[in-house]
């Protein structure tokens, strides 16, 4: 690795943050008038006003999932969190004008170089909105859209209210209904028909207020023939109350289209994650989902992706780490709703003392569907006696003709391949690291090499004090 | 003390409750080579993997020493650090990590100071092209899908790059082909004049390349005798009954 790619990366991982700069801040609690003061504060059309107290009061009368973790889930404190916070009134466009507590976080991120290097664009989430925003000038002049989905709203009016919620309704589980009616944030990107972006659209997410709760909305439209690679990456510093952060994340893969979205999340060891993610793919279109989970207490995701169109593909990447006291409750869903329709997906979990993971799956294949082939494999890896690994697939399939394949594994590192690198004068920890590193290297070399850097130097940090 | 690289003393090793090795004593100085050859079972892999530290042998009497230190102050990584190195007669199989990789972090392991990229680059080259090794090598796993001379020709590979002062290979020569074998005595011929080696063998074909200072019959954990290379020629015909009372 290049050691630009490491001094880009810097020490993101550590849970540093900055002294709260809030300009405006609401009292703790969810109320029907907080939700219409959000609205008012953010100048909102009425349409999504409206479409927020509906979302309000589902999510009041929806009971918990009762599946996942429900201990951990009733655990969740809803009045004690901050539903919006405003760190910095206005978005930026220009860097120097960031506040500089601010701008200290990001630079330690590595943001602005990263930006240089590799990326097609940075949006930089602080708090509940984007206080910075650049995109290339390139992609402006091909007609791409690349705001935080508060701007978005403002400037394209008409292009969110067409597709905002079609993926993943408010009424869809408790946690879209949360989210859309509090949200703030986020990124909205439309791709005009026949653009294809070249370099990775990026955007960092942080939870840096006490008790903050981060519901941040992305909505992706990739027009016909067009692709798009998007990626985020989260991290949070470490506090002693529970945050809450429950985003939803919407792709659009029209006619021939292709999106990939690429994740890696490492929240601190307290914080909920309960993310919906869906795309849908039309005729032909791709949608991936790569996503990674280090850290949080509990995280229940399952990227989704609804097979629309004959001919469309699915791809689901995901890894997932569980330490002690967390656990990693995530997976992927794939609708096969037209004929042709193909699936992968691949799934690695390491558990680690006493953490727990879960792969939660669901295939389903429509009647109409014929010919739809998809493959799913588990990997489990588990470090010691006391962690723990489950697999819940289900598979609902109504048409005969489908091919389907299901592999699942569970393997623990062998005393051989410890001694062979060892004899290679690795200690017991790097060892295990590189054991661990090349264990969820199919996902890491999915990933901007960055994030791959980062991702391996977690991990190795990670094994550290794991020797007893 | 001695100029040794290694005095085993009358070395007892068992693995669960089972006594493998059984009163063998070894000196290797600078530039030596001992050949091992021995039956199926008779404890010469145990030797090799006791003496670079593998936790399931347990040493139940004698003494071993490594440049005049005894080797249980050392743990595995350690060993390696200070220049002891194990050419695996089965290495395993290390998913998802690249050779290329791998090499780098091993070479930096062992060095006292961080191996620069350029030169690095310079030195795997050299070493590749005198095992006859492509370059494709490099971003495969390591061992993972590899042949049985694939694997022995990486072993190799790291034993140039490693550059030990102890040098342990368990029947690297098995499993190559006449070229490979070749390449790989050739390895040993050109590793510093000072490296000890204790090379594990069934074969004469590997011996006829690489000249043994000593060879030692090994029947039921212990040395039943020492020769030079003729000794090997007698073993490759007669087999091992004769030594047996
Ligand atoms: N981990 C282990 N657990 C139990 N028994 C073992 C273990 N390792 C070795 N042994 C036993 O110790 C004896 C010696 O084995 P070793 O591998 O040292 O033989 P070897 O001389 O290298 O044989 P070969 O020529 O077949 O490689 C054998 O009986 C073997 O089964
Ligand atoms: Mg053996």
């Amino acid at each position: 690795m290049s050691d630009e790619a490491m001094n880009a990366v810097g020490d993101y991982r550590y849970g540093f943050h900055d002294p709260e700069n809030a300009t405006i801040r609401f009292d703790k609690g969810l109320s029907e008038k907080v939700v219409r003061d959000i609205s008012k504060l953010k100048d909102e059309p009425e349409w999504m006003t409206e479409m927020r107290v509906k979302a309000y009061h589902h999510f009041v009368s929806r009971p918990m999932p009762d599946w996942g973790n429900c201990n951990m889930l009733e655990s969740i404190d809803f009045d004690n969190v901050t539903y919006f916070l405003r760190s910095s009134n206005r978005t930026e466009n220009d860097w120097d004008e960031v506040p500089d507590d601010i701008k200290n976080t990001f630079n330690r991120l590595g943001i602005p170089e990263a930006e240089q290097k590799w990326l097609g664009g940075v949006t930089a989430q602080y708090e509940s909105e984007a206080v910075y925003h650049s995109i290339r000038e390139d992609l402006e002049e091909q007609g791409v859209i690349f705001l935080d989905m508060d701007s978005g709203l403002k400037e394209h009016p008409e292009l969110v209210k067409k597709f905002f919620g079609t993926v993943i309704p408010y009424a869809d589980n408790k946690f879209s209904a949360l989210n859309t009616a509090v949200w703030s944030g986020g990124s909205f990107i439309y791709v005009p028909k026949g653009v294809h972006v070249e370099m990775p659209v990026q955007a960092y997410f942080r939870i840096n207020a006490k008790n903050m709760g981060q519901f941040e909305r992305t909505l992706i439209i990739v027009d016909e023939g067009s692709s798009l690679h998007y990626v985020e990456g989260c991290t949070a510093p470490t506090y002693s109350t529970d945050s809450l952060h429950s985003a939803v994340v919407e792709l659009i893969a029209m006619k021939d289209a292709k999106i990939r979205y690429s994740t890696v999340q490492n929240w601190s060891a307290n914080v909920y994650n309960l993310v919906t993610k869906r795309g849908v793919a039309h005729e032909n279109a791709v949608v991936e989902w790569v996503d990674g989970n280090i850290g949080s207490k509990l995280t229940m995701k399952y990227p989704a992706v609804v097979l629309k169109g004959e001919g469309a593909h699915a791809e689901v990447i995901s890894v997932a780490y569980a330490g002690e006291g967390q656990h990693q409750d995530a997976g992927a869903k794939v609708h096969h709703l037209a004929p042709n329709t193909t699936s992968n997906i691949l799934s690695k979990s390491i558990s680690k003392n006493g953490g727990r993971s879960s792969y939660r799956g669901l295939l389903k294949v429509n009647p109409m569907a014929h010919g739809c082939r998809s493959k799913v494999v588990c990997d489990a890896l588990m470090l010691d006696e006391d962690s723990r690994s489950d697999t819940y697939p289900t598979m609902e399939v109504s048409n005969s003709t489908a091919d389907l394949e299901h592999e699942a594994s569970v393997s623990k590192i062998s005393g051989n391949q410890l001694f062979y690198l060892m004899s290679r004068g690795f200690s017991e920890e790097e060892a295990m690291g590189l054991i661990v590193n090349g264990f969820f290297e199919p996902f890491t070399r999915e990933l901007p090499m960055e994030y791959a850097v980062e991702l391996n130097k977690l991990l190795e940090l990670e094994m550290e004090g794991s020797i007893g | 003390m001695s100029d040794a690289i290694l005095e085993i003393k009358n070395l007892y090793v068992a693995v669960e409750d089972k006594e493998i090795i059984k009163g063998l004593d070894l000196t290797i100085r600078p530039g030596e080579i001992h050949a091992i050859m021995g039956r199926n079972g008779a404890g010469k892999s145990t030797l090799a993997h006791v003496l670079m530290g593998h936790p399931d042998f347990e040493i139940t009497g004698g003494t071993i020493h490594y440049l005049g230190k005894s080797i249980d102050e050392y743990d595995v990584f350690e060993r390696a650090r200070a220049g002891m190195f194990l050419s695996f007669q089965y290495p395993p199989s290390i998913p998802g990590v690249q050779v290329g990789n791998f090499l780098k972090k091993s070479v930096n392991n062992v060095r006292d100071e961080p191996v620069k990229a350029r030169q690095f680059r310079g030195e795997l080259n050299a070493a590749m092209s005198k095992l006859d090794m492509d370059k494709s090598f490099l971003s495969r796993y390591v061992n993972d899908g590899f042949s049985g001379g694939e694997k022995k020709r990486l072993e190799m590979l790291q034993m140039m790059l490693l550059k030990p002062n102890l040098a342990l290979l368990d029947e690297t020569d098995s499993g190559l082909d006449i070229d490979a074998l070749r390449l790989v005595a050739k390895g040993i011929r050109e590793t510093e004049s000072t490296t000890g080696f204790l090379v594990i063998t069934h074969y004469q074909r590997l011996l006829d390349l690489v000249k043994p200072t000593f060879v030692h019959a090994m029947i039921d954990g212990k040395f039943v005798k020492t020769g030079g290379p003729e000794l090997a020629l007698k073993l490759e015909e007669r087999g091992y009954d004769w030594l047996e009372a």
